[in-house]
Formats: C-alpha cells, sequence, structure tokens
C-alpha cells in the first residue's frame, strides 16, 4: 500500500507483531547457535540446551511440567496431533471410539473431527450451545457413555470471544476417565491458563497469537495421557512430534511467554475498558447491531458484532478502504457469503448470521483507535446496506 | 482485475488520472474434477482465477498501489451463469452464457459489491465505449463500440441499461489493442497475453460435450437426423451436442450421402431431431428477438433500419428492427444470415451506437 491513508490494526485474534524482547531472543538462534538440538556434538548441545530451557518457560507458564510440553508447527497442528493421538491411542487400546465436541470449534478441531468421523469410524457428538456460544458442562456429563475416549472443548471462541466453563468440564471428564482436550490459541496474552486448575489434558497454544513468531505452536500432553504420535520419523519431542525442532520458534515461544505474563495484568483490564467502549459506541450509533457472544464473560480484548443484512466480508472490505483491519472471526475461506456456522449454532438468524464482525484489541491499540472505529463502522455498514439492497 | 493486460491497464489508467482505485477479482465457479493423474486439479478449472492469475492480478494491484480482494462468486455464478446455461442446451438452443455473466455477475453481484466499498465507478477492461449526451434536464448514456474494430467487444455488453452505464467505466475501449500494449509497457506492467481462447470459462479444457453430460446426465438423447424432406437420413446423438450450419460430425448413413455437403438447419425439439440441408438451404432474414433489451431504456416508436450481428464474431449486416407489442422484436435482414442460432444474441447497431439485442429465439 502506498496510500497515506492512517490504517488501524485491530485483528490481534488473528496475529500479533512480535515483541522486540522476542526478536531478540530468536536472533542468536537464526545465526550462531544454529546446531539441530539432535546432534551429539557441542553445537548440538547449545540448541538443546535452549530447546530445553524453553520447554521449561513455557510449561511452567502454564502450570506444566516442561517434560509434558511438545513444539509443534502451529496452533493447527498442535490440536491435529492432540485429537488424532487420542482417539488412535484410544483405539488401539480398545476403549471405545465416542467423540464429544461442539459445533462452536475451531476449524483446526471441526475438521479434524470430521475427519475421524468420516474416514476413521469414530463417532462425534456435538453438544448444543446457548446463545452466547457456551456449552452446558451438564450436557457434557450426560453425553458420556461407557466408549467415551475424548472432549474436545475450546477454551475461547475464536469468532465471538465466549471463555468455556472449562474447569468444570475437565473436572467431570476426569471424574469419568476421559480425556480432555482444549484448543486454547486465543488466551495467553490476556488470562492465565493454568492446567492444572482447569483439569485438561492436551491443550493448544500458538506462539503467533501471543507476540511471538508465526510457524511455532505448543501441545501440552498431561503425562499419562494416551497418545499416538500422527507425525512419525524420529524420535524428536519425546516422541511425540517427529521432525527437528524449530529452535528459534521456540526460544520465542519462551520469550513470547514470559512477555505476556508480564503484560497480561496490566493489559487485560486495559484493554476490556476499550472493548467496552468500541462496544458502547457501535450499538449506539448502528442500527440493527447486536453483540455476539456473551456480554461479559468473553475474551478481555475481544468485541464481536452481528449486523442485520449485512455480508460480513464485503463489510471487511468497505473497513479496509478506510484502513481499518479486522475480521468477521471465521476462517472463512470456502466460498460466497455463506452465514457462520458458529452464528447460526448459537441460533442466530441467518440474516443476521451473513454479518459477523470481530474487532480484536492488542497491546498497542489506543484509545483514538477505537474513537476512528467508532466514527468510521456506523458509515461503512449503512453502505453496504444501501448498495446490496439495491439491485 | 484478471491479470491480464486489459484489465490491469483499465486500473493503471485510472490511477494515473487520479481515481482511488480499488481492484477486485471474481472466483467464479468450476467443475470440481476428481483428483487422479492427469486432472487437471480443482483449482484450475476456471481459467479467469486460477491460482496463478490471482498471484499476477494481486502483484498488479500491488505495483500500482491498490488494495486488492478476490471475492467469491462461485455459488451465484453456478445460478446465475451455468444452470441457465445447461438448461438452455436442453431446449434445443445454443446459449452464450457471457449475457448473464455480464448482467446478473459483473453489472450485478460485483456492481452490488463495489457500490458497497464506496464506489462510484465499476471499471472493467471491455473493448467498448460510453458517451454521455445531455439534453434538456435528461441524461443519456450510449453504449459505443470500442475503437478498436477488430478488439470490439460490445456486443457482449448489449445487456446493459441506462443505470448499469451511469455507473461503468470502459477505459480501454478508447483504444486499440496495440495502444493498450504499448501503454502496459509504459506502465511496467506484464503484458504477456493470458492464453486466448474460444472456450467458455467454466469449460475444463473445452469440452462442453462432456461437461454437459457430467453436470447434466440424461440431457442428450440420440434421435435422428432428418432432411427436409423429412426423411430419416442418419442418428444424432443428442440435440445439445449441434448447432445451427455445424457440418463436421454428423452421423449419415453412406447410402443417404450426399453429393452437397450437408449443414444443420434446424434442432427439433418436439421431435427430437437434427434437421440437415444443403449450403443453399441454410441461412434466414428472419429473425425473432423475444424480450429485447433496448439501451436507451426504451424501444423505437416503430421500425428502424439498423444493423445487427447474430453472432459475436459474425459479420455486421443491414436489418430492419421493428418492435413487436409485448417487448419482443422482429429483425429483417437484407440479406440471408447463415448462422443464426436459437440462443444466441442478436445486437442492433446503429454506427457505432449499441441500440440493444436479445436472445434469438426464432431463424424464420
Amino acid at each position: 500500500m502506498t496510500s497515506a491513508k492512517r490504517r488501524v490494526y485491530l485483528d490481534y485474534s488473528a496475529t500479533t507483531p512480535v515483541a522486540p524482547e522476542v526478536v531478540q531472543a530468536i536472533t542468536p538462534f537464526l545465526s550462531e547457535t544454529y546446531g539441530n538440538p539432535a546432534s551429539l556434538h557441542s553445537y548440538g548441545r547449545d540448541a538443546a540446551a535452549a530447546l530445553d530451557e524453553a520447554h521449561q518457560v513455557v510449561g511452567c507458564a502454564i502450570g506444566a511440567r516442561a517434560s509434558e510440553i511438545v513444539f509443534t508447527g502451529c496452533g493447527t497442528e498442535s490440536d491435529n496431533l492432540a485429537l488424532r493421538g487420542a482417539a488412535f491411542a484410544a483405539r488401539q487400546q480398545g476403549r471405545g471410539s465416542h467423540i464429544i465436541s461442539t459445533p462452536t470449534e475451531h476449524h483446526a478441531v471441526e475438521a479434524t473431527l470430521h475427519q475421524l468421523q468420516d474416514l476413521f469410524g469414530f463417532e462425534v457428538t456435538l453438544l448444543p450451545v446457548d446463545g452466547c456460544g457456551r456449552v452446558d458442562p451438564d450436557d457434557v456429563r450426560r453425553a458420556i457413555r461407557p466408549d467415551t475416549i475424548l472432549v474436545s472443548v475450546m477454551m475461547a471462541n475464536n469468532e465471538v470471544g465466549t471463555l468455556a466453563p472449562v474447569a468444570e468440564i475437565g473436572r467431570i471428564c476426569h471424574e469419568r476417565g476421559v480425556v480432555f482436550h482444549t484448543d486454547a490459541v486465543q488466551c495467553p496474552a490476556y488470562l492465565t491458563i493454568d492446567v492444572e486448575e482447569m483439569n485438561v489434558d492436551l491443550l493448544a497454544l500458538s506462539s503467533h497469537k501471543f507476540y511471538g513468531p508465526k510457524g511455532i505452536g505448543v501441545l501440552y500432553i498431561r503425562d499419562g495421557t494416551p497418545y499416538i504420535s500422527m507425525q512419525t520419523g524420529g524420535g524428536h519431542e519425546r516422541g511425540r512430534r517427529a521432525g527437528t525442532v524449530n529452535v528459534p520458534g521456540a526460544v520465542g515461544t519462551a520469550a513470547a511467554i514470559k512477555y505476556v505474563a508480564a503484560q497480561r495484568e496490566a493489559q487485560a483490564p486495559r484493554l476490556r475498558h476499550l472493548r467496552d467502549r468500541l462496544i458502547d459506541g457501535i450499538l449506539a450509533s448502528v442500527p440493527d447491531a447486536r453483540v455476539s457472544g456473551h456480554p461479559q464473560d468473553r475474551l478481555p480484548h475481544h468485541a464481536s458484532f452481528v449486523f442485520k443484512s449485512v455480508d460480513g466480508e464485503t463489510l471487511l472490505m468497505a473497513l479496509d478502504v478506510e484502513g481499518i483491519a479486522v475480521s468477521t472471526g471465521s476462517a472463512c475461506t470456502s466460498g460466497d457469503p455463506e452465514p457462520s456456522p458458529v452464528l447460526l449454532a448459537m441460533g442466530v438468524p441467518r440474516e443476521w448470521a451473513l454479518g459477523g464482525l470481530r474487532v480484536s484489541l492488542g497491546y498497542h491499540t489506543t484509545e483514538e483507535e477505537i474513537d476512528y472505529v467508532i466514527e468510521r463502522l456506523p458509515r461503512c455498514v449503512e453502505q453496504v446496506r444501501r448498495a446490496t439492497s439495491d439491485l | 482485475m484478471s491479470g491480464g493486460v486489459d484489465s490491469s491497464v483499465a486500473a493503471a489508467l485510472l490511477v494515473e488520472r487520479g481515481y482511488e482505485v480499488i481492484g477486485i477479482m471474481l472466483r467464479l465457479w468450476a467443475e470440481q474434477m476428481p483428483a487422479g493423474p492427469g486432472s487437471p486439479g480443482k483449482e484450475n478449472a476456471n481459467r479467469c482465477c486460477a491460482p496463478e492469475a490471482v498471484a499476477d492480478a494481486r502483484a498488479i494491484a500491488r505495483q500500482l498501489g491498490i488494495p486488492f480482494y478476490d471475492i467469491h462468486a462461485e455459488s451465484v455464478f453456478k445460478e446465475k451463469v451455468v444452470d441457465p446455461w445447461i438448461k438452455a442446451y436442453g431446449e434445443a438452443t445454443t446459449p452464450n452464457p457471457c449475457f448473464n455473466c455480464n448482467r446478473s455477475i459483473r453489472f450485478g453481484f460485483l456492481m452490488q459489491r463495489a457500490l458497497a466499498l464506496g464506489a462510484d465507478f465499476l471499471a472493467t477492461g471491455h473493448y467498448a465505449r460510453i458517451a454521455i449526451t445531455r439534453e434538456d434536464a435528461t441524461t443519456r448514456y450510449r453504449l459505443l463500440k470500442g475503437v478498436d474494430a477488430k478488439k470490439d467487444q460490445s456486443y457482449v455488453l448489449h445487456v446493459l441499461g441506462q443505470r448499469d452505464l451511469a455507473r461503468a467505466m470502459f477505459p480501454c475501449g478508447d483504444f486499440t489493442k496495440q495502444q493498450v500494449r504499448e501503454m502496459a509497457r509504459r506502465f511496467g506492467l506484464p503484458t504477456a497475453e493470458r492464453a486466448e481462447s474460444q472456450d467458455l470459462c467454466f469449460l475444463t479444457e473445452g469440452d462442453y460435450r462432456g461437461f454437459l453430460l457430467r453436470q447434466a446426465p440424461g440431457i442428450a438423447t440420440p434421435g435422428p437426423i432428418l432432411n427436409t424432406r423429412g426423411e430419416v437420413i442418419g442418428r444424432h446423438e443428442g440435440l445439445p451436442f449441434y448447432t445451427i450450419g455445424q457440418r463436421r460430425g454428423l452421423n449419415i448413413a453412406p447410402q443417404n450421402a450426399h453429393a452437397e455437403a450437408l449443414y444443420v438447419l434446424k434442432l427439433d425439439a418436439a421431435q427430437n431431431a437434427v434437421i440437415v440441408g444443403t449450403a443453399d438451404e441454410l441461412g434466414t432474414r428472419q429473425i425473432l428477438v423475444r424480450r429485447m433489451h433496448y439501451v436507451s431504456g426504451a424501444p423505437p416508436a416503430g421500425p428502424i433500419r439498423c444493423s445487427a450481428k447474430v453472432r459475436y464474431k459474425a459479420r455486421e449486416a443491414a436489418c430492419t428492427l421493428a418492435p413487436l407489442p409485448g417487448g419482443d422484436a422482429q429483425i429483417t435482414f437484407d440479406e440471408a444470415q447463415r448462422d443464426a442460432t436459437p440462443g444466441q444474441g442478436l445486437v442492433a447497431y446503429d454506427g457505432d451506437d449499441v441500440l440493444g439485442g436479445g436472445v434469438i429465439a426464432r431463424n424464420a
């Protein structure tokens, strides 16, 4: 873009800039300390030491042991390895093939479960969610059968920001001896994650969502969880994910998780305040607008809306022309404007469900940027409505 | 934007003239071919928006410093263009899908999106021109041929009306293809032509027969080939596989082989028959157009002298156009037109002005 127009980035749920301290931490591992951590020699040992420390730091940050941390290629890979690894391990042990999840999961989970069901004979039950996108722990309890092997419920929804009662669901799972997986990709920059308190066995993270680099994810696997590696090869990451580990990425992940741990306490209330200012401003000035997801029990940096009779993707483009970078919140790559399945599952009527908009704030977001959105967004909604009702 | 020369130069010209420009590429429907050795792969199926074309268009937009969006239009394209095209083959006609595409996709769906982004105009790389005439308080928009007679694309744009033209721009229409190519060079844009093809964008490898059979099994019922005396002289494989004026691929029994070459004269849906005859039996002066569209918005008061062509590549010929009650039109050519085919478009001109056009309903 050569345009001198002002630009405002409010898509931190899609990705974040790498923090300067993270860049600093990574840099030596690109050129100086380049050994393969699996090598026996001194170069390898230097890299292995850094990798060990990264496991330690990341584990510590989420209440886990270093040995329970596996570095992967991204959050989606973490979800894939977790679900497939647990499902096939249970099948191998003859414990059953029933999986419980929700209709509001990220594609990484949703598509993986679909494939496990369609191609590999697992049976998937999707529980209902309420109007805020929340699953009822009692529904989980009732859905668990003797052959249930796995429950997957995301910690915070990427599209509507709603937080799930994961700790309670995890407790129910553990009472019944069922493995519990959660996608926590949206959370570390804003919420404390503690795998003990959450009673979780498998948990997925993605570094670039919390001011770390792209191309690196984390999978937490509680010791003792039945798991078969779906990526086979060498014995990297204690046999749980074959392939040379992205050492700069792992080091960057550790630096990023330290960075957000230090920032979180001050940033979360600041972002919540700005987010509420945005929500109030939009609801006051845009007719036929609603907040999607839970009004309070949601990610502090996350605002999401639905607008009646507005195609969300077209609205994004209109906002982009104004320099405002936001998202529909769903990874809509498949085709024409379709109502969001997440919104439909929440009972949002079809004529509202095309118009999902996610505004996700970050550590660098200013009040002035929020006010710019409050000023421009109503006009864009009006413009889209006028044009698309015209013909 | 397609990533090709014409739309790229159109965008560059508008940027140069000081407009705030937004680049849009439409993702159109294509048949999903099963993966396998020799399969083109599903992404490459529609030539309009193969991955290389998207990358080219995006790079050009970046070079011009304009935003670029590729907008998914697969299902609306399937519904408004492909399905009616298939249906028309089932009705013993030879349809041209470009009319529905321009009417419903480019100047329907895409225009809507452009306006939604705050645009005042929709510009395309077509070779045609718009002239604005102001008389008293009324503004009239005229659709003119492009200055390059060889590249003129006004034929496929005849579906446009006053409201469309008021918000359309065709920056390439004032230039010859040669000049557009030179401008591309001057702007530093890629000048290489994407393989130009007569085939339709959504046809994989140009095989419309296989496409029809896959998409509409049962659309083709074999039947008789008749001569003009009504005698059965061969068998056809299904009416969709024949078109008026076709000579090759007619399965005529050797004992019926004529001294002269035989051509398809007519597809008779009622009898499921292909009627053939000699070259001198081919052609007609009288053509009925159903629901004639007029660029001006209204039919002429009575019969007018003008010229018309019956296919994109047909020669324009002198005729009389008589509007009929109910919106149809009767066109009487001074001389017989050889390949007038139900389903194809007839477009009428007054000099450079496109008067309008419509789908040929009957060629007799």
